[in-house]
């Protein structure tokens, strides 16, 4: 990954009609990275996009290029190249003159735009395919050609909106280890929009989590999955029981009207917090081996593991494990201190709860006093 | 077998009014007035050849012309905001909705050498101009009658476009101008060319608009045809002749345009 700064959004605001869309924004991405952004539909990531391809002009803040201010270049004037949420392929040209057409905007030489075109729908496995309509194309093979199209154009950053979202499972395996290899290979900096958290994780360099236009964190996917800042980032990425806790003090946690080792310190004595515990971390045990005992509500098969729903006095909490539990049966949670992970409060907070959706026993949890985990 | 019985109304509609006046179009073209069979109606014909240039002649300029306004206001209407855009086709349609006769009549006022225009151009200091009973009077008022009829498939096209892909014609770094010449408007033609078919049969054919505004001289195949039937050299059979070789004209026409159409399609656009 290169060092220089190769996109700089700085304290960039949008709003459309009114609405803030994007606030506060800053984004900082390197030469050659990946970069992802991962949210919830309309948390403004193809606004995002738009800002850095010049087809939104921010209402405050400023977009540099290499260090050079670009927040009023035209679009055709960026080194920066789109592949869109719907690809947008020109319907008048075939699959050849589609991925042509920017070297043909660019006056290239016919030899040289005949030989990139070729070389570029080898790339993306679509050789044969250059004479096609592109109407007549599936859906996988029109979103080549948008890669193609954007690729041949030789941008240092290219931007990709959700590319693979129209592709069954399948495909978008085989296209995601594509596009990676694609992006080693070319060394072209990535930013690349999705709100499948799998995708973003398994592909990117950088993980940028948005929500309501605000980024929530970034960092490396493992940053980001194991050390989420907040209750948000926790529950949009991977499954998380998300408790309400304190700190009793430093590496010492109390939930679940338990105290707990932790490796966490530094807060305020007695300080809220959210605690957040990764189903896959929960070992189940014996109900006398562990701190906190329930019962298992719901067992649901998932090919790798099994996902159990356990009932701690209305608290349902999931665990993901290898071996099979019985419904009715009781068993013990046992959560290592390295298994814990602790936040700070944030506007978040209670707003992702234990896994009751999950069961079919609500009203259990509704008439507990302990509801929410306290 | 339902859609099948739904269907034979309009089956029996369309003979009744479409095949049956084409026979008897054929029928008239091919007899005397006896109603012996004779080649003579359309042999005639050939005497009016000059009539029949003029009038494709200026059918083809009307159709011309028409595109060069009809093109630019369909491309503003389908780009403004959607509230305003029926704004604005509801003011390409309020003329269309006073009587032709009227509309043509009003400009015959306009244009007269002591009409409003010329007055105008007096009180300018710019001095008088002859429009009334020109060829250039016949296609103002040929223009002003069908280039509704123009902008309207444009505009339908125009506004269906998926914005997109214009988006990615800039990101791929085409400036205004080359998105024009190298998306938009080849992305149009179907529309450009239903444009000009609705605006050149109706003004290829058309009569009285050349009557009032063309004064004599100018006569087009309408008139000539209207005269057969109703006018003082009555004879439905070359007026059937007429009609017929104009039908034929026509078709080849538009067999031409759509030859054009198929060849802009497959290609790559027009190279800027
Ligand atoms: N041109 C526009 N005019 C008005 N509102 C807009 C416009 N573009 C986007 N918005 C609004 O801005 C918000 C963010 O939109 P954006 O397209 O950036 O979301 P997104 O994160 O890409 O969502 P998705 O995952 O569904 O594509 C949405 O609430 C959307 O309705
Ligand atoms: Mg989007």
């Amino acid at each position: 990954m290169g060092q220089n700064e190769i996109i700089s959004l700085q304290n960039i605001a949008v709003s459309f009609d009114g609405e803030p869309v994007l606030k506060d924004f800053n984004l900082q991405i390197g030469e050659g990275e990946f970069v992802t952004l991962l949210g919830p539909s309309g948390c403004g990531k193809t606004t995002t996009l738009r800002i850095i391809g010049g087809f939104v002009k921010p209402d405050q803040g400023d977009v540099f290029f290499n260090g050079k201010k670009i927040t009023a270049v035209p679009p055709y004037k960026r080194e920066v190249n789109t592949i869109f949420q719907k690809y947008a392929l020109f319907p008048h040209l075939n699959v050849f003159e589609n991925v042509a057409f920017g070297m043909r905007v660019h006056r290239k030489k016919e030899a040289e735009i005949q030989a990139t075109v070729r070389r570029m729908l080898e790339m993306v496995n679509l050789t044969g395919f250059a004479r096609r309509n592109v109407n007549q194309l599936s859906g996988g093979q029109q979103q080549r050609v948008a890669i193609a199209r954007a690729l041949a154009n030789g941008p240092k950053v290219l931007l990709l909106d959700e590319p693979l979202g129209a592709l069954d499972l399948k495909l978008r395996k085989d296209m995601q280890v594509e596009l990676k290899k694609i992006q080693k290979q070319t060394g072209i900096t990535f930013v690349f929009v999705t709100h499948d958290q799998e995708e973003a994780l398994s592909m990117s360099d950088t993980v940028v989590v948005m929500d309501k236009g605000r980024i929530q964190q970034i960092g490396s996917p493992q940053d980001i999955y194991n050390e989420p800042k907040n209750a948000f980032v926790a529950d949009f990425i991977g499954e998380s029981n998300i408790l309400d806790g304190v700190m009793a003090g430093d590496y010492l946690a109390e939930f679940a009207g338990k105290r707990f080792r932790c490796l966490d310190k530094g807060f305020a004595p007695m300080e809220p917090v959210d605690i957040v515990i990764r189903p896959e971390d929960i070992e189940a045990v014996p109900p006398q081996q562990a701190e906190l005992s329930g019962t298992v509500v719901s067992v649901t098969f998932k090919g790798v593991h099994y996902e159990i729903i356990v009932d701690v006095h209305g608290f349902k909490w999931m665990i993901q494990s290898t071996r099979y539990q019985a419904v009715g049966q009781e068993i013990g949670l046992e959560i290592g201190p390295d298994d814990i992970h602790v936040m700070k409060k944030s506007e978040y907070s209670g707003m992702f709860g234990d896994y009751s959706s999950f069961s079919d026993e609500m009203e259990g949890l509704l008439n507990s006093p302990e509801g929410k985990g306290q | 077998m339902k859609a099948k019985r739904a269907a034979v109304p309009y089956g029996i509609w369309m003979v009744i009014f479409i095949i049956v006046p084409m026979l008897l179009v054929l029928y008239f073209a091919f007899t005397t007035q006896e109603g012996a069979f004779t080649l003579q109606n359309i042999a005639t014909v050939g005497r009016y050849s000059n009539v029949f240039v003029r009038s494709i002649w200026l059918g083809a300029v009307a159709t011309a012309v028409s595109l060069l306004i009809g093109y630019p206001v369909a491309y503003i209407i389908a780009r403004t905001r959607a509230c305003w855009q029926s704004v604005l086709i509801l003011l390409v349609i309020l003329p269309m909705w006073m009587n032709f006769l009227l509309r043509t009549y009003a400009w015959m006022t306009l244009l007269e050498d002591s009409g409003l225009i010329n007055n105008l151009l007096e009180a300018l200091g710019l001095g008088r101009v002859h429009m009334i009973n020109t060829q250039g009077a016949v296609v103002v008022g040929m223009v002003y009658n069908y280039v509704p009829y123009m902008i309207f498939p444009l505009y339908s096209v125009l506004a269906k476009m998926d914005p997109s892909v214009i988006e990615a014609a800039q990101d791929l770094g085409a400036s205004q101008a080359r998105v024009f010449w190298r998306v938009v408007l080849p992305m149009s033609m179907p529309g450009v060319i239903s444009g000009i078919t609705m605006v050149f049969v109706p003004a290829v054919s058309t009569f009285i608009i050349s009557k009032m505004l063309g004064g004599g001289a100018n006569l087009m195949i309408g008139d000539l045809i209207d005269m057969q039937f109703l006018g003082s050299s009555y004879n439905p059979n070359l007026g059937s002749a007429i009609s017929l070789v104009l039908m034929v004209l026509i078709l080849i026409c538009m067999g031409i345009m759509n030859q054009f159409d198929d060849g802009e399609s497959k290609g790559g656009g027009i190279p800027l």
